[in-house]
């Protein structure tokens, strides 16, 4: 559906991207990690068609996605890593303005305002400002305004920073349900839990460049010097104990074994980048 | 269109639900063109009298005459005290000057009036520095006074023998006068004391005619007429005050127009918009038709009450005041766009981007009007956009003037707002 090939871009003589291709099926959630200023931000800006690329090519169904007015962006919604809203508009007039700019009016945007809100537990809140919402509630409208025009391909710029577990869980069940309905979802985010719980498949760049592009399971594979998952407890430990821990419905600490943050880590070194 | 539309009326909503910058944008105007307006004179009415306090310390009934004479002027709000209270006066701002008149200055000044030398008795004026223009006020008015008080004197009866007398003494005296002019002066001393004669009434000293002589007086009457709007209708002050306030407050809606757009930058919305199928243009437009909305509507609101409170009046064209207005809201709307293309950051440019306003509205004279400027900053002004914009709504309103005469400023305002649309289009930074 969305399919970025070799896209390439610089600033100033620095080349923030360098070659990278990708692609969003309908039904899926694609991942896009990398580090900080690893071309993140501006991949998704190409994708979205905020930027042009120097070179390469977006397209969605095979229409090119251009910068300005390019029709292929009326299918593409974005969630911005910002909280994107006009926080002195009520919501439903926020929902009413991106509406308006692409190109949905009348009754069908009344319409569409009332399901993004209720997709997003937020219809009883549609006349109230979003100055007046809490963090996670303005998160759930961010996303609303992204789907107003129904897309067929939400890319998902970092969209739970700063929420609370409930709100994320809220987001990640309305991520879950547009995936039931055929939507290409692309997601970035330096969560890995998050990736392990909704991705279908995992994109990670790196200097610009795409070092893996795999499933969850394949790229846990990756990591060599992992074994097999260990439970370590601190102390002595017999079956008696285990038995008990386990009646009395205590957790232990998992170490050791292939998570999604050990492959991240281990494909993008352990330096800060910031 | 449609997503112009859109952005612009948002743009509107927004304005109008932040209600603080709502009161600053309209109320402060208002406020502030009050106070310069009723410091520069207020509505039509009676002007305020100049207070000057006047130490008399002559007997003299010429002293006491030019006592009256300054009394009765409208000019003056005289308050009669003694030298060091007249002193004090002045330094604390109560009198903007104080007139001493000599002890024996009726009798050297009639002595002085045939005088071809010598030297003359003094008046001293006592004026406050910061308000310098009076002095010459009160120096012209006393002129006038003094000298038909004192040629009064000089041809009547009582002291104009002896000042005859003191003044052929000192003509026979001196060395300096030619001999034909001699002659000539001992002429008019000797037609000046026939009329003296004439005039005396035996025993009481009054002139025979039972009236004063008259002295000098101002060879010609002066008839001062107001060019306004139409016969009988008068300056209001606030006219001015509310062109220049209006002019001065819109401009900083929008730089805040412009603070808006570099905070939607810092906040992600410039990037939602811009993920959005809508052209460059058509979102640098809708900047700019709202400004130009919100702009428009400002100074509709400002001049409402300026009419409806101050008693300002659009005497001339009211399509010739919407031109102008017009063309400034357009301008305005561009100089945020500006604003926002030049600057970084909000907090860095709205300082500078202030200043630049304050010093165009100083030169456009909304503060103070340009004919108080020294000439080559008037010409200077005559440059400044917001100058154009002030004297097209000063035309519209008090002037009286016709649509034409709000051409010339409109079109300058709009080859301004072009200009500041061109650089900012220029210079915009589309990616971040």
């Amino acid at each position: 559906m969305l399919s970025a090939i070799d896209l390439g871009k610089s600033f100033a003589g620095r080349e923030a991207v360098a070659g990278v291709s990708l692609e969003a099926r309908a039904g899926e959630i694609v991942g896009l990690l990398g580090p900080n200023g690893a071309g993140k931000s501006t991949t998704v800006a190409m994708l979205c068609g905020i930027l042009a690329p120097d070179r390469g090519r977006v397209t969605l169904a095979g229409d090119p996605v251009g910068e300005g007015a390019s029709p292929a962006k009326r299918r593409i919604g974005l969630v911005p890593q910002d909280i994107a809203l006009f926080e002195d508009l009520p919501a439903a007039a926020n929902l009413r303005l991106f509406g308006a700019l692409y190109g949905v009016g009348g009754r069908l945007l009344e319409e569409r305002i009332a399901a993004a809100l209720e997709l997003v537990g937020l219809a009883d809140r549609a006349r109230a400002r979003p100055s007046t919402f809490s963090g996670g509630m303005k998160r759930r409208l961010n996303i609303a305004c992204a789907l107003i025009h129904d897309p067929e391909v939400l890319v998902l710029d970092e969209p739970t920073v700063g929420v609370d577990p409930q709100s994320r869980n809220a987001i990640f069940a309305n991520l879950e349900t547009l995936r039931g309905r055929g939507k290409a979802l692309v997601y970035t985010t330096h969560y890995m839990e998050e990736v392990e719980r909704l991705c279908d498949r995992v994109v990670i760049v790196d200097h610009g460049r795409v070092i893996a592009d795999d499933t969850v399971a394949g790229l846990r594979a990756r990591l060599p010097e992992a074994g097999p998952p260990r439970l370590e407890i601190d102390g002595p430990v017999d079956e008696e104990l285990l038995a008990l821990l386990a009646a009395r419905g205590l957790s232990a600490r998992v170490t050791g074994g292939a998570t999604l943050e050990g492959v991240f880590l281990h494909l993008t070194g352990r330096a800060t980048r910031d | 269109m449609g997503p112009v539309l859109a952005l612009a009326r948002a743009d509107v909503a927004l304005f109008l639900a932040n209600r603080r910058a709502l009161l600053v944008s309209l109320v402060a105007p208002i406020l502030i063109a009050a106070f310069f307006g009723a410091v520069l004179g207020g509505a039509p009415k009676k002007p305020s009298r100049v207070p000057l306090a006047v130490t008399n310390l002559d007997a003299s009934a010429v002293a006491a005459k030019i006592v009256a004479a300054m009394k009765a002027d409208e000019t003056f709000a005289i308050e009669e005290a003694a030298e060091p209270a007249a002193r004090a006066r002045v330094r604390e701002g109560k009198a903007r000057a104080a007139v001493v008149i000599p002890p024996g200055f009726g009798e050297a000044a009639a002595a002085g009036f045939f005088r071809p030398d010598g030297a003359k008795p003094e008046i001293a004026i006592l004026y406050d520095p910061s308000q310098a223009v009076t002095l010459s006020l009160v120096k012209g008015l006393l002129a006038q006074h003094a000298m038909q008080a004192v040629s009064s004197a000089a041809f009547g009866p009582e002291m104009g023998p002896k000042a005859i007398e003191a003044s052929r003494r000192e003509l026979a005296a001196s060395r300096t006068v030619d001999e034909a002019t001699r002659r000539d002066l001992g002429t008019l001393f000797d037609a000046v004391e026939r009329l003296q004669l004439r005039e005396r009434a035996p025993g009481d000293g009054q002139a025979a005619s039972g009236k004063a002589m008259p002295g000098f007086t101002m060879p010609f009457a002066t008839k001062d007429e107001a060019v306004t709007s139409g016969a009988g209708r008068r300056y209001n002050a606030y006219s001015h005050a509310f062109a220049g306030m209006a002019v001065q407050f819109i401009l900083f809606m929008g730089i805040e127009a412009g603070m808006a757009l570099l905070l939607m930058r810092r906040q992600g919305l410039w990037k939602r918009l811009r993920a959005a199928p809508v052209s460059r243009a058509a979102l640098l437009a809708s900047r700019v038709a709202s400004g130009t909305v919100i702009a428009f509507g400002l100074l509709l609101a400002i001049y409402a009450a300026a009419v409806a409170v101050f008693g300002v009046r659009i005497e001339g064209s009211a399509a010739g005041f919407a031109l102008v207005g017009f063309a400034f809201s357009v301008l305005t709307a561009s100089f945020g766009l500006l604003v926002a293309s030049l600057g970084r950051t909000p907090e860095a440019t709205r300082g500078i981007a202030v200043v630049a306003t304050l010093l165009l509205v100083m030169l456009g004279g909304a503060w103070v009007p340009t004919f108080v400027f020294p000439d080559w900053l008037q010409a200077a002004t005559l440059a400044v956009p917001t100058r154009w914009a002030i004297d097209g709504l000063e035309a519209a309103t008090w002037r009286g003037l016709g649509f034409g005469t709000a051409l010339v400023p409109a079109a300058g305002l709009l080859a301004a707002a072009a200009a500041c649309a061109a650089i900012a289009i220029a210079r915009f930074r589309w990616e971040e």
